[in-house]
């Protein structure tokens, strides 16, 4: 019998699409409808120590092949955010709580609270490219990733996943480092480091300037980095990155992903999304005789050493 | 970005934009309105048509950088977003407070051109600021005027003239978009009197494409979902006219 259903370091997942950070999760009752709508999982907005109302607008540009956002982590903070991680616990898929920080001392703390708070599981933001101090100009490094990473899983109990930055030289080192320094899983990737200029008012739309480019545009350059860091760790890895079919999260499960993670194909298709990838994965998979899920992970680096 | 065709003044700090452009809005619909270099904003489309135009009051940086501009002068305009006002029935009872009245004016205009008779209550603090009065009553409308100090009509909040209204009249569908206080007073009456109604509210909105959850009400978004949402959706809202989320995403009073 053909089925969805994934396990991801303990955490059982009825289909492998998730809700990815950043997209409709900074209220537990939104959450609540994303899972409605089909996720197997919700990862929250990205929370940090304290209230942040992120950048001033613009924070998005629209293209035709994807979207540029510099939000600049906005968020309630972690003690207002715990009653939203229980609200968004009603609907019965696993939270997975995203946090960032400034150190690695801090990230430990807040995925200390996350964990008390109720997720089923931390995300660690070292890959936001639009946030000073914060996100990718921490986690651009193997040694201060390995060392997050440890930090973490020092203070914590549940499955910790360190979500890497595409805006390097080599993803798979990074990937390592997460895995030597004890993470559970890898996600890849965060947004494309990019820039929109509107040419009449001789200035940058975003008012950050820089922004994070996501949608159909970045999925050839994810699906590489996931193909690249399956070859290089033995931990589960959760892709993310233009996903709006079924056939895009193949792309994904065949270089070596166990799930895939779904933000801007909300814009694009709405919540119906992860239904609608759900139903052409199984669609597929009976045409193609693969029985679940994992039959699929990494199949595309057969007859590789 | 697009040149502004004319800019005109509308009544105490609050002016008009038009362009030469359609946009292919419809009323109750909102662009996303950018500043270059000061701000962007969402602004309920008051004018449909081949001169698409918005109304705002001058209240921050933004908006009065925004005043400031003259006819050529180009800004940056993304939408038409969201879900506007459908026209439903013959008899119409549309309540506005305040700007509220500024997509509520082509919605008029538009049920009467598809037939419908409109009563209108437009209410304000005071005359002065009462919008769109004559523009209402040029579309064919029966206009009812409220102003809470009473220096025009009737003296009183909007709701309690409209509640007057609603004991002659027979109305088959409501429209009412203001304070939020007067949309949860306005969504009772209807309830109370089993009329249908379509309310436009208002959040703070970011991205305006129903992405960043920060115009969010009870898991819905007034980018997306709304801004107008029918009886069905607003009966569910607790959060309506007590909550809504600041910049941080954090729940504050209303």
């Amino acid at each position: 019998m053909t089925h969805l259903g994934v396990d991801i370091c303990g955490l059982r997942l009825k289909n492998p699409t998730i809700l990815a950070s950043g997209v409709l999760d900074e209220t537990g009752r939104t959450m609540r409808s994303v899972a409605e709508a089909g996720a197997g999982a919700i990862v929250t907005k990205s929370i940090g120590s304290a209230p942040c109302p992120g950048n001033p607008n613009p924070t998005v540009v629209e293209l035709s092949f994807g979207l540029i956002n510099a939000m600049g982590l906005p968020n309630p903070g972690m003690e207002h955010f715990s009653s939203e991680i229980k609200e968004a616990q009603k609907s019965g898929v696993p939270i997975i709580g995203s946090v960032f920080g400034g150190s690695e001392d801090e990230i430990a703390e807040l995925s200390l609270l996350m964990e008390r708070a109720g997720a089923n599981a931390v995300e660690l933001n070292l890959s936001c490219p639009h946030a000073k101090g914060f996100g990718a100009e921490i986690g651009s490094t193997p040694e201060l990733v390995e060392l997050i990473c440890r930090k973490v899983k020092k203070a914590t109990r549940v499955p910790i996943f360190a979500k890497l930055t595409p805006n390097t030289s080599d993803i798979a080192s990074l990937a390592k480092a997460a895995e030597k320094g004890g993470a559970d899983a890898v996600v890849a990737i965060n947004t494309l480091k990019a820039m929109a200029i509107a040419p009449e008012a001789k200035m940058p739309v975003l008012a950050n300037r820089y922004g994070g480019l996501s949608g159909p545009a970045v999925r050839p350059v994810g699906v590489r980095c996931v193909y690249e860091i399956f070859e290089a760790v033995k931990i589960p890895i959760i892709g993310v990155g233009g996903i709006s079919s079924g056939r895009d999260a193949l792309e994904y499960i065949m270089a070596g992903a166990s799930a895939v993670q779904i933000g801007t194909g909300v814009w694009t298709e709405g919540l119906g999304v992860f239904a609608k990838v759900n139903e052409e994965l199984l669609e597929f998979m009976e045409k193609n005789g693969y029985g679940s899920v994992g039959d699929m992970v990494g199949v595309a680096h057969a007859g590789r050493s | 970005m697009l040149p502004i065709a004319s800019q005109v003044e509308d009544g105490l700090a609050v002016k008009t934009i038009r362009f030469e452009d359609s946009l292919s809005a419809s009323p109750g619909q909102f662009v996303m309105v950018w500043v270059p270099g000061v701000d962007e904003f969402p602004m309920s489309v008051s004018y449909t048509g081949k001169r698409f135009g918005f109304t705002y009051q001058i209240l921050g940086e933004g908006t009065k950088a925004l005043a400031s501009k003259k006819p050529g002068d180009l800004i940056g305009v993304r939408g038409p977003y969201g879900r506007g006002f459908s026209v439903a029935g013959k008899n119409l009872m549309v309540v506005a407070g305040g700007l509220g009245m500024a997509p509520i004016a082509p919605f008029v205009e538009l049920a009467v051109e598809h037939k419908s008779s409109v009563e209108i209550v437009i209410g304000a603090k005071s005359a002065t600021k009462l919008l769109f009065e004559k523009r209402a009553g040029a579309a064919g409308a029966k206009v009812h005027i409220a102003t809470d100090d009473g220096s025009k009509g009737f003296k009183g909040f909007a709701s309690d003239l409209a509640a007057s209204l609603l004991q002659k009249g027979r109305f088959d569908s409501m429209y009412t978009c203001g304070p939020e206080p007067m949309i949860a007073k306005v969504l009772l009456l209807a309830s109370q009197k089993g009329v249908p109604l379509q309310a436009s509210l208002e959040r703070l909105m970011k991205c305006g494409i129903g992405v960043c959850d920060s115009c969010a009400i009870d898991g819905k978004h007034v980018c997306r979902d709304g801004p107008v949402f029918s009886d069905t959706d607003l009966l569910g809202f607790s959060d309506l006219g007590r909550a809504k989320l600041d910049a941080c995403g954090r729940k504050v009073q209303i």
